[in-house]
């Protein structure tokens, strides 16, 4: 088996006039936790379509376990076992939490025109995924919609861990959850890590970021600026680094200098 | 503040215990509350119950009078479940209609004119209706337009061709002589034909049914159309709540994006739902042709709005993702138990369309909340 089970060499990605990706270099290792960092618009979300077989590289090779491949779309990518769990979370508020666990890869019973979908068994199966991962669901026949932001992520990565994901990407995961279903998505993460997945992070957040990342890859306006080693970067190298890092220390320096300046009006007056 | 806190918790506490096994109950009921076909199915038992108290000496509740309903239920039916169906999967058909009207001439002209036989012309019929479904799906897909604007345009261009056609061809546009056509055919019988005949000659002979004077039962059969609605009625609704492909339509109505990220093939979804509603226009077209021995290049005016007036009685949203084939059912139910009933009762027939427009307004609000329900967090 190849030592990387993805690769991207010198992948770009156009659309229209609009470079999302230019000379993407990227290699993705089983049980690491690979995290892509960026600012807004940086092309992370582009560069996991890529990844995920929703968009075509424009230019360059794409190695799945050393050989090059083309995935024309999700399910192919899916087929691969590279499963993405979207910003959006692709779940349908509308449908129960088995429909959804299953969608798109339904288990039948029966045969020919008697083929039907085994809801007895996807019940027992979904509210057993969930469960290893630490989600409780009371019915598994109650609609998404009525479930938090946390636990619809975690069903969505139960749903990828279930249907044999070897590479689990997932794109900002932890944007819009609080502290403690931040911790429980993390938790999540070291989970399917632990069980030999390759996970591609996507976050804003290198606090989020750093305590479970083994590998960081950086984007800026659509270029890598190169993929470090947990051992070989601090959080504040990464912090730095990344877009908006210059800006984030200026404003530091700023905020302690109108607090050195109260200080001296206090000290004044 | 911290004297009260510990005797205020305990309580609680003690709520939140079995807290769960209240809930348990809650959300079964809520769960029946919130069936997509609730609606329609109550709304039926309220109509039946009016009209039992308004016009039940009326004739309406004896055999011939509920075949007389139970039959505009099954024309209504039959396009109302293609409707559904298609509503499900988060689009819409205005060309239910017209495509009734095209069918129609498709089967009759081929048939009187062309000298086909009857089976042949139905066959082409539906290969026929199935391609402009396709056709009418794939522009939809591929070009991302509303499916209201690609169907309107079908609305027009398929009535346009109907008129145009069968005067070109025939110089009528009404076309006749189809009965002496389908005689001893054997596909023509399971459009035109009637079933289970044995059975009410002998409740006749048993008096549970009334006869005419001279010794017939006042019904002769079920007719096809209604075997027909009951037969899609039940394959569609397995096939929606059992199957793969019913997953799939949910989860392509309800986020098209979120289904095709993880696979679903929501393009060949659409589409094949786009050629099932063309199909179901298509039944109801040979019943119709095959009943009355002719196509009118009027007909099925309007039936695109009550096909989906019924679907959304039954409990579709118009949104997509959310819907039942039961629910359609009942809704095509209600308006075939109203049409009728207002005759039986003797009321001015122009009431039927304020009773319409009133009911699907009350449908509309019911769903709205309904889906609140389901959807929000509580
Ligand atoms: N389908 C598309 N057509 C045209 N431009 C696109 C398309 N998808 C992305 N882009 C552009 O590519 C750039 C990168 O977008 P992308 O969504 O990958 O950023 P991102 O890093 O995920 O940002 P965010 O943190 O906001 O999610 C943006 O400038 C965006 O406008
Ligand atoms: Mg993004």
């Amino acid at each position: 088996m190849a030592e990387f089970i993805l690769e991207l060499q010198n992948v770009s990605r156009y659309f229209g006039s609009v470079i999302a990706l230019k000379d993407i270099n990227m290699q993705v290792k089983m049980g690491e936790v690979h995290c892509l960092l960026g600012d807004n618009g940086a092309g992370k979300s582009t560069l996991i379509k890529t990844l995920s077989g929703v968009h075509q590289p424009s230019e360059g090779v794409y190695l799945y376990e050393a050989r090059p491949v083309r995935l024309n779309s999700p399910r192919d990518a899916l087929d691969h076992g590279i499963a993405t769990v979207y910003q959006d979370l692709a779940l349908v508020p509308l449908m129960s939490v088995t429909r959804n666990f299953f969608m798109g890869r339904e288990i039948t019973k029966g045969w020919g025109p008697f083929k039907r979908f085994d809801l007895d068994n996807a019940n027992r199966i979904a509210q057993q995924g969930l469960a290893d991962i630490g989600i409780h669901v009371r019915d598994p026949e109650q609609a998404i919609g009525t479930m938090s932001g946390g636990e619809r992520q975690c069903l969505a990565i139960a749903r990828a861990i279930h249907f044999g994901a070897k590479v689990l990407i997932l794109d900002e995961p932890t944007a819009a959850l609080g502290v403690k279903q931040c911790a429980n998505v993390l938790k999540v993460v070291a989970k399917a890590r632990a069980r030999g997945l390759a996970v591609i992070l996507i976050t804003h957040n290198v606090h989020h970021a750093y305590p479970i990342a083994d590998r960081f890859t950086l984007l800026n306006r659509g270029r890598s600026l190169g993929t470090y080693l947990k051992s070989d970067v601090t959080r504040e190298e990464v912090l730095g680094m990344m877009a908006g890092g210059a800006e984030l220390e200026e404003l530091e320096a700023e905020l302690s200098e109108f607090s050195r300046a109260d200080q001296n009006k206090v000290a004044n007056a | 503040m911290s004297v009260t806190t510990p005797s205020a918790a305990a309580p609680a506490k003690a709520a939140s215990e079995n807290h769960d096994e209240r809930l348990r109950q809650v959300s079964r009921l809520k769960r029946l509350l919130s069936r997509p076909e609730l609606g329609s199915i109550s709304g039926a038992i309220l109509v039946f119950l009016f009209f039992a108290i308004v016009a039940g000496d009326s004739g309406m509740f004896a055999a011939d009078g509920v075949l007389n309903w139970t039959t505009v239920s099954a024309q209504l039916g039959i396009i109302g479940i293609g409707a559904c169906m298609l509503m499900i999967g988060g689009e819409f058909d205005l060309s239910i209609g017209s495509m009734i009207g095209f069918a129609g001439m498709m089967i009759a002209i081929p048939a009187v004119y062309w000298d086909w036989p009857v089976w042949l012309a139905l066959m082409f019929a539906f290969s026929g209706a199935l391609a402009i479904g396709f056709t009418n799906g794939f522009i939809v897909v591929k070009t991302g337009l509303p499916s209201f604007i690609v169907s309107l345009a079908f609305l027009f261009i398929l009535r346009g061709l109907t008129i145009a056609l069968s005067i070109l061809f025939t110089n009528r546009t009404i076309v006749g002589g189809v009965h002496d056509r389908a005689e001893g055919d054997w596909l023509a019988a399971a459009f035109g034909g009637e079933i289970g005949g044995w059975l009410f000659a002998w409740l006749a002979n048993i008096g549970l049914i009334g006869t005419y004077p001279n010794g017939d039962p006042l019904v002769s059969g079920i007719p096809m159309v209604i075997v027909w609605w009951m037969l899609l009625a039940i394959v569609c609704s397995w096939v929606l709540m059992r199957t793969k492909y019913g997953n799939w339509i949910f989860a392509t109505g309800g986020d098209a994006k979120a289904a095709k990220n993880v696979g679903v093939p929501t393009d060949r979804v659409k589409i094949s739902l786009f050629m099932f509603t063309a199909f179901c226009a298509t039944v109801l077209a040979a019943c119709q042709v095959l009943e009355f021995g002719s196509a009118a290049a009027d007909r099925g005016l309007l039936k695109e709005f009550e096909a989906i007036i019924a679907a959304v009685i039954g409990g579709a949203l118009l949104t997509g993702g959310y819907g039942s084939v039961v629910g359609a059912c009942f809704g095509a139910l209600i308006f075939g138990v109203v049409q009728m009933g207002i005759n039986f009762a003797g009321f001015n027939s122009d009431w039927f369309r304020v009773f319409l427009g009133a009911m699907l307004l009350v449908a509309v609000l019911f769903n709205n909340y309904i889906r609140k329900r389901v959807t929000e967090a509580h």
